[in-house]
């Protein structure tokens, strides 16, 4: 998943990794991950697993971008993610679509536009939050901004209850749920394939972004030394605030996607999801973009397999176990390094 | 930031606050019962005077004190571990959650059932003096659950450990959610006992008094416990880490078996507050201690001061009272005055609208905007602990992104 090029520029960061040469180490784990995981769940549980981990992914990018580039747990960023779902719901409902868009033509353009609106929204929203209540307190003490993060969580929870009220609310599926793939007796839905490909495509995207461009290297050169990076000229409020747009955005593609696969979203989705998503991050070693996308899968997988083994129930309690014994054995997650606590 | 204006002037009013606190400093504790004493016989008097009297009977007024001392106590709890360990703990509602089923295991036909016990048969009609020695117990186990998570957990950097105690906080009702034949599951155990004492006979449900005086009793018992530890050693040794915890540890400060302590402590707390609700409502089910319990406490720490008791315990009240009365009487007000204004032009559309917002519904909306805005407005709290103002109001200024100049340095503490 990362462009192997320009390995000189980049020295080893413990955040925003660029490319780095345990690319092999890193593709390995995930493909044996992955067989593991086939021959447990079988072909449909599989793919289930695969289209949540997406979503969980996307979600646990944007925490861990945001925690690299200034050590912030940007608890709101769940509720970025569940006024994703609604931003995408409200545009869909306001053109008039309910049900599934059968004419491939107007369903592509309708997908860009859709994915497109919703992103940019929720990049602006990231940016707004993070001026108004983070930007103020980058040097207070750090109970700060983590106090005002739970706040600003509140209040995107109880903003959306105020509009859409406390109930579920119906997300209109314009990607047709019936249409299958059929490999050999498994029925694989058309719809879980085209979420994993924009998942990926995302993910992709943002490794090439912040590998190959000068923003991406001035996010990276802002997470590996603020104050450095300021002296070389690098504008620090401007890259904070792309980081929080580009980690903002991916989660309203996340809550795109989430309303396309399940088509019902609530005010309080994204306090549960945000939790996974961020065990996700923290899994995959927080601050590298790269493990963020692993953990989200592997989220994705310990759930499905919750639910498909009858512990349904259960299922946040073994991601939450999951995220203790993680931190207790290797807090610094599957593809991170060790970092003492920063003085 | 000069300190020479702090000293008190020679006489006035200035130098008798000075004298009282010097003399509250002195008798720490004497100081503190008879503060509680004098709020706690105010309290009642007050709820019997207008413009308190309309809201409500003194009776429900008393009730209501209670229930909110038992956010009092919560806040005590969180306050050692928050404001002054700075150990952020967002799971702490778990500890009081385990306090109330662990004295629901003990004083409940059904815990007893479990236990194998027969507390009825072995007690009588006093059974409900089981309530006294487990609000030890009770303390006990949520503090043993405290060092059971606090273990692996503290090792590792202050803000994994927010999330930690989040998933902790979310983990513990789902347990005792989903653990239908230990928990009864939803329904929760019911028929829990009240507290008795002998010579009084079992805490009727109907008079609130024998509960706000137990109440008191608790706040201040506690209240006493933690300045006492906050004033000792190990309180200075919490104090340190939360300024710097590389610096602590670098004195000699053992800073796991600290912040442990810490976190068993608050723990305890909240175990006390649990067993108390637990008797009080009668009734322990998992949905009474979800995330909400845990940041309805942290914004009263917050708002209230971290770090200053006093000021913490005055935040849990006010907070507690405003939601459960204010904001129930505001939408009551606003409904009532809609047959009177509601023909007016401009005035009659605010009223009607107001009448329809459900302010109780809005309080964690009002949380949110308080906490943000108390961090970027007064970030010590509404009343706070001085030590911590003095620090948060002396910023040497850093560099920001676009002027460097040098930081100007601030001399701390007088010449």
């Amino acid at each position: 998943m990362t462009a192997p090029a320009a390995t000189a520029e980049a020295p080893p960061a413990r955040s925003l990794p660029g490319p780095s040469s345990q690319v092999l180490v890193q593709f390995g784990i995930v493909a044996v991950a992955l067989v593991a995981a086939f021959l447990i769940l079988g072909v449909e549980q599989f793919v289930n697993a695969l289209t949540l981990g997406a979503i969980y992914a996307l979600v646990a990018i944007g925490y861990t971008m945001v925690y690299g580039i200034i050590e912030l747990i940007n608890f709101a960023h769940g509720d970025v993610f569940m006024v994703g779902t609604f931003v995408s719901l409200s545009f869909l409902t306001s053109l008039g679509f309910s049900g599934a868009v059968t004419d491939p033509a107007l369903l592509i353009v309708l997908l860009v536009a859709v994915f497109l609106f919703t992103s940019i929204v929720m990049g602006l929203v990231g940016v707004l939050i993070e001026r108004s209540a983070y930007r103020p307190l980058r040097n207070a003490p750090r109970l700060a901004p983590l106090i005002t993060a739970i706040g600003v969580s509140f209040i995107l929870q109880n903003v959306v209850q105020i509009f859409y009220g406390p109930f579920q609310t119906n997300s209109p599926q314009i990607f047709p749920t019936d249409a299958f793939v059929e490999i050999g007796s498994a029925k694989i839905p058309v719809l879980s394939i085209f979420i994993v490909s924009v998942a990926v495509g995302l993910m992709i995207g943002l490794q090439l972004f912040i590998g190959r461009t000068r923003l991406g290297r001035a996010m990276r050169s802002t997470a590996l030394d603020r104050d450095a990076a300021a002296l070389m000229g690098v504008n620090i409020n401007r890259t904070i605030a792309i980081t929080f747009f580009i980690g903002s955005a991916l989660a309203g593609a996340a809550g795109v996607v989430y309303g396309l696969q399940y088509g019902v979203t609530r005010f309080d989705l994204g306090f549960q999801a945000g939790l996974k998503a961020f065990t996700a991050a923290v899994l995959g070693g927080i601050g590298n973009t790269v493990g963020a996308a692993l953990g989200g899968f592997i989220i994705g997988f310990i759930e499905v397999s919750a639910v498909a083994f009858g512990y349904g129930r259960w299922g946040p309690a073994v991601v939450f176990g999951v995220l203790v014994i993680v931190l207790v054995f290797r807090p610094a997650g599957l593809l991170g390094q060790q970092v003492g606590e920063r003085a | 930031m000069s300190v020479v204006q702090d000293l008190p002037a020679p006489g006035g009013p200035r130098a008798l606050r000075a004298r009282l606190r010097t003399l509250s400093s002195r008798h720490r504790s004497w100081s503190i019962v008879i503060g509680m004493a004098i709020v706690g016989a105010v309290l009642p008097v007050l709820a019997m005077v207008p413009p308190f009297s309309s809201f409500q009977t003194q009776g429900a007024w008393v009730d209501g004190f209670t229930n909110a001392g038992v956010f009092v106590l919560l806040a005590l709890g969180l306050n050692l571990v928050v404001g002054v360990a700075g150990l952020l703990d967002l799971g702490y509602a778990a500890f009081f959650a385990i306090g109330a089923y662990a004295y629901a295991y003990a004083a409940s036909p059904f815990g007893n059932q479990i236990l194998g016990i027969d507390l009825t048969g072995l007690l009588g009609d006093s059974r409900g003096v089981i309530f006294w020695p487990m609000l030890i117990v009770a303390a006990l186990v949520a503090a043993m659950f405290g060092v059971l998570l606090g273990a692996p957990t503290l090792r590792l950097r202050g803000d994994y450990l927010a999330i930690v105690t989040l998933g902790f906080g979310e983990i513990v009702p789902i347990v005792f959610l989903n653990s239908d034949a230990l928990t009864n599951g939803t329904n929760g155990i019911g028929g829990v006992f009240r507290p008795a004492l002998p010579g009084i006979g079992t805490f009727s449900a109907i008079d609130p008094w024998p509960y706000y005086f137990t109440m008191l009793g608790l706040i201040t018992i506690v209240m006493i416990f933690c300045y006492r530890v906050v004033g000792s050693r190990i309180g200075r040794a919490w104090e340190a880490i939360r300024e710097d915890e590389l610096a602590a540890a670098a004195n000699g400060i053992n800073t796991v078996t600290t912040k442990l302590l810490a976190f068993a402590l608050g723990a305890s707390t909240a175990g006390i507050a649990g067993a108390f609700n637990a008797a009080k409502l009668t009734v322990v089910s998992p949905d009474q201690f979800g995330f909400v319990v845990s940041f309805t406490v942290l914004a009263m720490v917050v708002l209230g001061g971290m770090g200053n008791f006093w000021g913490v315990a005055v935040g849990a009240f006010v907070i507690y009272t405003i939601n459960n009365v204010l904001l129930k009487t505001l939408n009551q007000f606003f409904d009532a005055l809609v047959p009177t204004l509601g023909g007016i032009p401009i005035i009659g559309e605010v009223v009607r609208l107001l009448a329809t917002i459900d302010f109780i519904g809005l309080q964690f909306l009002l949380y949110g905007i308080a906490l943000v805005a108390m961090m970027l407005l007064r970030p010590e709290g509404l009343f706070p602990n001085s030590r911590r103002q003095r620090e948060l109001h002396a910023v040497v200024d850093l560099p920001g992104e676009d002027e460097m100049t040098l930081p100007e340095v601030t001399e701390e503490g007088g010449r």
